[in-house]
Formats: structure tokens, C-alpha cells, sequence
């Protein structure tokens, strides 16, 4: 049952790892909260515990949702299995 | 879990009842907190409430003041409050305003006196106080006498996922037995402004938030030098993954669980349309939202912390808990409530609102929390403009 990512909503672009730190390569279980499915994803970054991981590849532009929410832009792409954050994301408020 | 249908309070004159039983001693300003802080000390059983303001504030700031001020004295978890001001007039409004509790109050004023003669007749009506309050018994009060505050702090993303939801499922179980409970944080809602206006259980409640927030952010834009990023997110939040106000704004948003709330409160406003949820406008520093919220008569506080805030209350009991496995072990001493477990999924959410209600129930019973035990008793003003 324990997972290494979780995800609040099926729309979601980016999960959220709920290990200490996930590795460059590693096959990730993920969990997705609204629906209780499953999915796995292999990571590119090393990503520590709470950051985000996108699930698609984002091109600038891009919305990241989640909570099933838009949360921000995409100001640089974003490869499948990247840490998302700050470097790469902003938001659309202020 | 079967919820317990009472806990173990003090009742006070108006009806209201308390989960502590402190005798406080409330400076009306800036510079009578030297006195109000001798009395303390020379008097065991009470406690001094120093603050930054009080002088030459007018308008809304003043009324705010007051507000502040008496809802401090007249939260149920004070018994008795010893006023002390420089000026009458300032004092007197205070005392009169904490009086219609119909608990003990007295107040002193410094000027034609000195701080010594203050500080001896202040002393001998505090010792008064602080002995007869000594004899105060707990007794059996329901669950309706709860007044339960929120507000979150050092969020992370384990806040959104895990503690913040147990704070809701929480609310969800204990509304129905007619709780009254109070979230704020107006500036923290950003990005879920829309949703959590949709939460209004009256066309009136959602229209009252969107002014409240349309109020706020066009003053934060106002004053912005350029946007808030350095700000919210704090590099706490940022740290442990936050990365936009509008993904803080949604987890933060999960504290309500799926309730609505029934009106939007001043800051400092005591809530008056009956049990439910209500929406304070606060700041979303943690402090300075506490402290409003039991100037608002709330008698415990629930905040969960992702990278691990430490902030407390000297009056209303201040419940952590944490989702980070990371914060539940370096800062052990700051959590009352551990639920990392939702996040290895070893316990699940309702099992986590089991936990934090019985938490919650023990506090109010009488157990320290952590940051009481610690010594944590911020009381932190808040100002809304420049004095006169």
C-alpha cells in the first residue's frame, strides 16, 4: 500500500513525493487520491520529500494543476519524470 | 470512533465556558507594559499580555485596537483581568467593555500615580483575583461549548495533502454537535478566492468574502514593490515544495473539509449568528491571527504545520500537528499530533480526525500543549495604519 508519490486529482499534471527523496531513474508507484488508482511514473531529477514531479511532458505556457486547480505557468519546459518548482514554475496572481 | 459528548471546562458568568482559567493582566498600551509585567511577576497565577500599541491610533485602527483588546479580556479562557493603562478614559473603555462578561475586572491608570503606586495597587487587587480564581473547579460542559479556531503555518505540500485535511474531517465530525469554528487568513486564499467564495452558505456570505478579499488584494497590490513571491510563498514553504500562493491557497483550503461557512468576521469579531463555521479576515501571519481569533472568543486552536511553525497563544491552547514524517521527528517537541502516517498510508484521513479530536479533547481537559509547555504566549497585535 505505501507509494512513493501521491496525486489529490486525476486531472493533475504534477504528483507530490511523500518519500524522503526519490533518485534519477527510479521507478516511482503513485497514487492518485480522488479515484484510489494507481500509476507508476520513472523520474529524471532527484526530487525531496514534498516537491513535485510532472507527470506529462509541459511546454511554457503550460497550466500546472493540481488539487484538480490551476496552481501557476510554466515559464521553462518540463520533461515527463523533472522536478517542478520555483526554477521552472511561477504564478499567474500578484 | 464514538465522539465524546463532553469535555472538562470552566463555566464563566455569561455562559460561555473556558478550557484554561488564566488571570491576565492586559496593558492598554505600549508603555504600560513595564507595570503590567511587574504585577505579574510580583503576583504568581497571573500573566502579563505586553503589546507594541495603544497611543495616538484613531479610525478603524483604534476600533481594532479595542476590539482586540476587550475580546482578549472577555475570551472565556480568562477568569479574572487586571487593566492598566497610562491614560482613564482609554482604560476605563476597556474595562467596561471586558465588565459585560460579568467577569472580575479592574483597571489602573498610571499618569498622577507612577508605576510603583500602580504597580502596589494593581498587585493587591491581582493577588485577589489570582486566589479566587485558584478555587475554580472544571466541570462536565458539552461539546457546544467548543469554540475551535484554525490557521495553518510553514505549510508544505504534506500540509495540502494530510494535516490541513485532517483538520477538516475534524470540523466535518464536530459540526453537527454544534461547535462553533473559525479559519481566516485572507491573503492565503489567493488563487482559490473563486472556490472558496462558492463556500458561502448564503449568497451574502460569498458576497461579504469577495469584497473581504477584493479589499485586501488590491492593498497588497498597492503596496507591493513588485509581487509578493519573496513573501508568499515564504522560503519555508518554498523549502519544503510549496512553489506558488496559489497552490499554498488551495492546501490551505483544505482545513474546512467540505463545510460552508455562515458569515465573514472583522478581525477580532466576535461571532454572534450561532453554531457554525465563520470566515475571519486576518492576516495569514500566524501570530497576529491567533491572537485575533481568541480576541474573537475561541477557546482552543488547531494549526497544522508542514516544516514545523512554533508559534503560541497565552490564552487560547494552541493543538499542532504535522504530516512531515521529517518535522514529526526534528521538532518532536512542537507536535501534538502526529499524522505522517496518512502519507505511507498507514492511517487513513478519518482515522487521522480521530487522533487530532482526541488530542484536541485532552487539551481542553487540561493538558499543556506543546508550545504551553514550552512557553510559547505570542501576542501579536495587529495594526492597520501609521498613528496619528
Amino acid at each position: 500500500m505505501a507509494t512513493d508519490i501521491i496525486i489529490h486529482d486525476k486531472k493533475d499534471n504534477v504528483g507530490v513525493v511523500v518519500i524522503e527523496k526519490i533518485t534519477p531513474k527510479q521507478d516511482c508507484k503513485c497514487w492518485i487520491m480522488e479515484n484510489d488508482s494507481s500509476a507508476s511514473i520513472q523520474s529524471v531529477d532527484e526530487i525531496p520529500l514534498g516537491h513535485k514531479i510532472a507527470m506529462v511532458d509541459l511546454k511554457e505556457g503550460d497550466t500546472i494543476l493540481k488539487y484538480g486547480h490551476d496552481i501557476g505557468k510554466v515559464v521553462k519546459a518540463i520533461k515527463k519524470g523533472e522536478h517542478v518548482h520555483v526554477h521552472n514554475v511561477k504564478t499567474k496572481k500578484w | 470512533m464514538e465522539i465524546p459528548k463532553s469535555f472538562l471546562g470552566y463555566k464563566r458568568e455569561n455562559g460561555r465556558a473556558g478550557t484554561r482559567n488564566h488571570v491576565i493582566i492586559l496593558p492598554v498600551d505600549d508603555i504600560s507594559n513595564a507595570c503590567a509585567e511587574a504585577v505579574a511577576n510580583n503576583i504568581k497565577g497571573t500573566i502579563a499580555l505586553p503589546h507594541s500599541y495603544g497611543r495616538l491610533q484613531f479610525g478603524a485602527d483604534l476600533d481594532l485596537h479595542f476590539r482586540t483588546m476587550i475580546g482578549t479580556g472577555s475570551n472565556p479562557n480568562v477568569a479574572a483581568v487586571i487593566v492598566i493603562g497610562i491614560e482613564p478614559k482609554w482604560t476605563k473603555k476597556i474595562v467596561d467593555g471586558i465588565a459585560k462578561t460579568g467577569k472580575p475586572v479592574e483597571g489602573f491608570h498610571i499618569e498622577r500615580t507612577g508605576d510603583i503606586g500602580t504597580v502596589m495597587k494593581a498587585s493587591k487587587k491581582a493577588q485577589e483575583f489570582s486566589q479566587w480564581a485558584s478555587e475554580k473547579q472544571r466541570e462536565e460542559c458539552p461539546m457546544s461549548d467548543l469554540w475551535i479556531s484554525v490557521k495553518c503555518g510553514e505549510s508544505d505540500t504534506t500540509s495540502g495533502l494530510a494535516s490541513n485535511p485532517t483538520v477538516g474531517n475534524l470540523m466535518e465530525k464536530l459540526e453537527p454537535l454544534g461547535v462553533h469554528l473559525c479559519f481566516g487568513e485572507t491573503s492565503e486564499l489567493t488563487g482559490a478566492e473563486n472556490v472558496c467564495a462558492a463556500r458561502g452558505a448564503t449568497k451574502e456570505a460569498s458576497d461579504k468574502f469577495m469584497k473581504t478579499w477584493n479589499e485586501y488584494n488590491d492593498f497588497i497590490l498597492k503596496e507591493a514593490t513588485n509581487d509578493l513571491s519573496e513573501s508568499q510563498p515564504t522560503a519555508g514553504n518554498i523549502a519544503g515544495g510549496l512553489t506558488t500562493i496559489e497552490e499554498k491557497a488551495f492546501g490551505n483550503f483544505q482545513k474546512i473539509g467540505n463545510l460552508k461557512f455562515i458569515d465573514v468576521l472583522e478581525p477580532a469579531e466576535e461571532p454572534t449568528k450561532g453554531p457554525g463555521l465563520y470566515f475571519m479576515d486576518t492576516s495569514s501571519a500566524a501570530a497576529e491571527c491567533i491572537t485575533l481569533q481568541a480576541a474573537g472568543g475561541f477557546n482552543i486552536h488547531l494549526f497544522p504545520t508542514g516544516q514545523g511553525n512554533i508559534v503560541g497563544n497565552p490564552i487560547e491552547p494552541v493543538v499542532k500537528l504535522t504530516a512531515n514524517p521529517l518535522t514529526a521527528k526534528s521538532m518532536s517537541e512542537h507536535v501534538d499530533c502526529d499524522v505522517s502516517k496518512i502519507l505511507s498510508r498507514e492511517m487513513n484521513l478519518s482515522e487521522a480526525g480521530d487522533k487530532l479530536i482526541e488530542t484536541a479533547l485532552r487539551v481542553a481537559n487540561g493538558r499543556l500543549t506543546c508550545a504551553e509547555a514550552l512557553g510559547h504566549k505570542e501576542f501579536v497585535m495587529t495594526k492597520l495604519y501609521r498613528s496619528a
